[in-house]
């Protein structure tokens, strides 16, 4: 399981990538919370399904340029 | 003892009994700490404040967990200084500097790792971790060294040694990670996840955060119980920022003082300024940057407070604003040049974020304003090296006349 926040930005906003994620790749996908404004957005989720799976999918998303960040944000500080 | 009453979601308001977690199962939303103030207003005073130590534990009142003197290196209680110098150059008539690169390890972070420490105690942890660049990693590897507690520090493997020297000298275990910073950062999480360990900025992020507060319940007090009419904070993940007004608040909430009219400003250097800019464009979503910036300990590109940094922007009547690259390590001269105060890259920022805000007319000549400086120079030298050129001279009187002469001629 992983807590991951999508962060989509102009065109990406209206694609339907987290719905085509969950159709190609062995992943539940499970939106808790996402705020979407014109040019941006981002959505929190709960990834479920065997880790080199989860990483496959990720993989593929961030190709579509999507950024994909810890739900926790940065934990690396100064 | 300590007046936590429980934890709380930021976002779903969903309450959670206190423990190393911080976020919401629900929303994932991240979870603060909820105080009985009512309870705090009652035994709380000026002169109880007063009696108590010279650190950040005079607070106590107001922190998520009990003073404990086996792991407490002296963090907090560092100078409120009358600025002289820095506001005749800058024209204002009321600067204070929040010398905060006095603490023990040499930077604020002394002070959220010194609550983290404790309630990490308090919790039956044994060991302390964090991820770090710099300031965070001294921090803890010291708080641990004091408590003979284990401690885990987490960096990237391309850190200039210079930079964790701070923290290795304390005898943490580090680990230095190969990858790029999101690798270092996924990988963190993740451990969190995974060990028994009190992760300072992770799952004891509540309480650490709160450690904060008492940037802003130092100033009310050393200013003679009043809150500043403007604070200038430079801003990283953005909680310091957002606790130092919940810190005035808190006061304001209890009778200390009376009502609070700051207005915060946060400061951003150019090569990482999510929160500056989405405040710009007038928005509340940060846009997740590529951190690049000289002032290394401000550079986190997806700051998990940047949200509520840009709320309190609004609550407060405050703005964010830029300070250059180049202006940097300018910055850092000012502040030493003017005031005798050596800070690091985000103290530069800080000092030009004012300049700038006085050149915006957010700041009125004879408004009170705070300038928090929250890092130390000599852990970042290498920023402002072209400052060492001495006169050469033979080991003569009349050489050095002649030099001296030279010189200022």
């Amino acid at each position: 399981m992983q807590r991951v926040r999508f962060t989509f930005l102009d065109r990406l906003i209206k694609e339907p990538v987290i719905y085509q994620m969950g159709r190609d790749f062995g992943v539940v996908t499970n939106i808790r919370r996402a705020d979407i404004q014109e040019g941006i957005g981002w959505v929190l989720l709960e990834l479920e399904g065997e880790d080199n799976e989860i990483e496959r999918a990720l993989k593929w998303v961030r190709s579509l340029g999507v950024r994909v960040d810890p739900a926790v944000s940065d934990v690396v500080e100064g | 003892m300590s007046y936590v009453s429980s934890m709380r979601c930021k976002e779903c308001s969903r309450e959670y009994p206190v423990g190393a977690f911080n976020v919401c199962d629900f929303c994932f939303g991240p979870l603060e700490v909820v105080y009985d103030y009512d309870a705090i207003a009652e035994v709380t005073s000026r002169e109880r404040i007063m009696s108590g130590p010279n650190s950040l534990w005079r607070y106590a009142d107001f922190l998520p967990a009990d003073y404990n003197p086996d792991v407490d290196i002296n963090a907090g209680f560092t100078p409120l200084i009358r600025s002289k110098g820095l506001a005749e150059h800058l024209g204002l008539n009321e600067l204070w500097i929040k010398n905060d690169s006095v603490n023990p390890s040499y930077s604020f972070k002394d002070r959220v790792v010194a609550v983290a420490t404790a309630k990490a105690l308090e919790l039956g942890f044994d060991t302390i971790a964090c991820a770090s660049t710099g300031n965070l990693a001294c921090a803890v590897a010291a708080h641990a060294a004091r408590g003979g507690l284990k401690s885990y520090v987490f960096i990237p493997s391309d850190l200039e040694t210079g930079k964790v020297l701070g923290a290795a000298i304390y005898g943490p275990t580090m680990i230095a990670i190969d990858g790029t910073y999101d690798d270092v950062n996924r990988l963190c999480s993740e451990l969190a996840e995974e060990h028994p360990w009190a992760f300072v900025n992770i799952n004891v992020r509540p309480f650490y955060a709160d450690g904060s507060k008492t940037l802003g319940f130092e100033v009310a007090e050393q200013l003679g119980w009043r809150a500043p009419m403007h604070a200038v904070v430079p801003s990283a993940s953005g909680a310091m920022f957002t606790k130092i007004y919940q810190g005035l608040k808190e006061f304001e909430r209890t009778g200390l003082i009376d009502s609070v009219q700051t207005k915060m400003h946060s400061t951003q250097p150019r090569g990482c300024c999510p929160i500056a800019t989405a405040y710009e464009e007038g928005r509340f979503v940060i846009r997740p940057v590529k951190a690049s910036s000289l002032a290394t300990s401000l550079a986190i590109g997806n700051p998990a407070d940047g949200y509520y940094a840009l709320k309190t922007i609004e609550a407060s009547g405050g703005s964010a604003v830029i300070a250059e690259e180049h202006e940097v390590a300018l910055g850092v001269k000012l502040l030493a040049e003017t005031e005798g105060i050596f800070t690091e890259g985000a103290g530069g920022v800080a000092v030009m974020g004012l300049k700038h805000l006085v050149e915006l007319g957010r700041i009125q000549p004879d408004e009170s304003t705070v300038v928090y400086i929250t890092g130390n120079g000599l852990k970042t030298t290498e920023l402002v090296a072209d400052v060492v050129h001495p006169l050469h001279i033979e080991p003569t009187v009349e050489a050095f006349e002649q030099a001296i002469a030279a010189s200022t001629a």
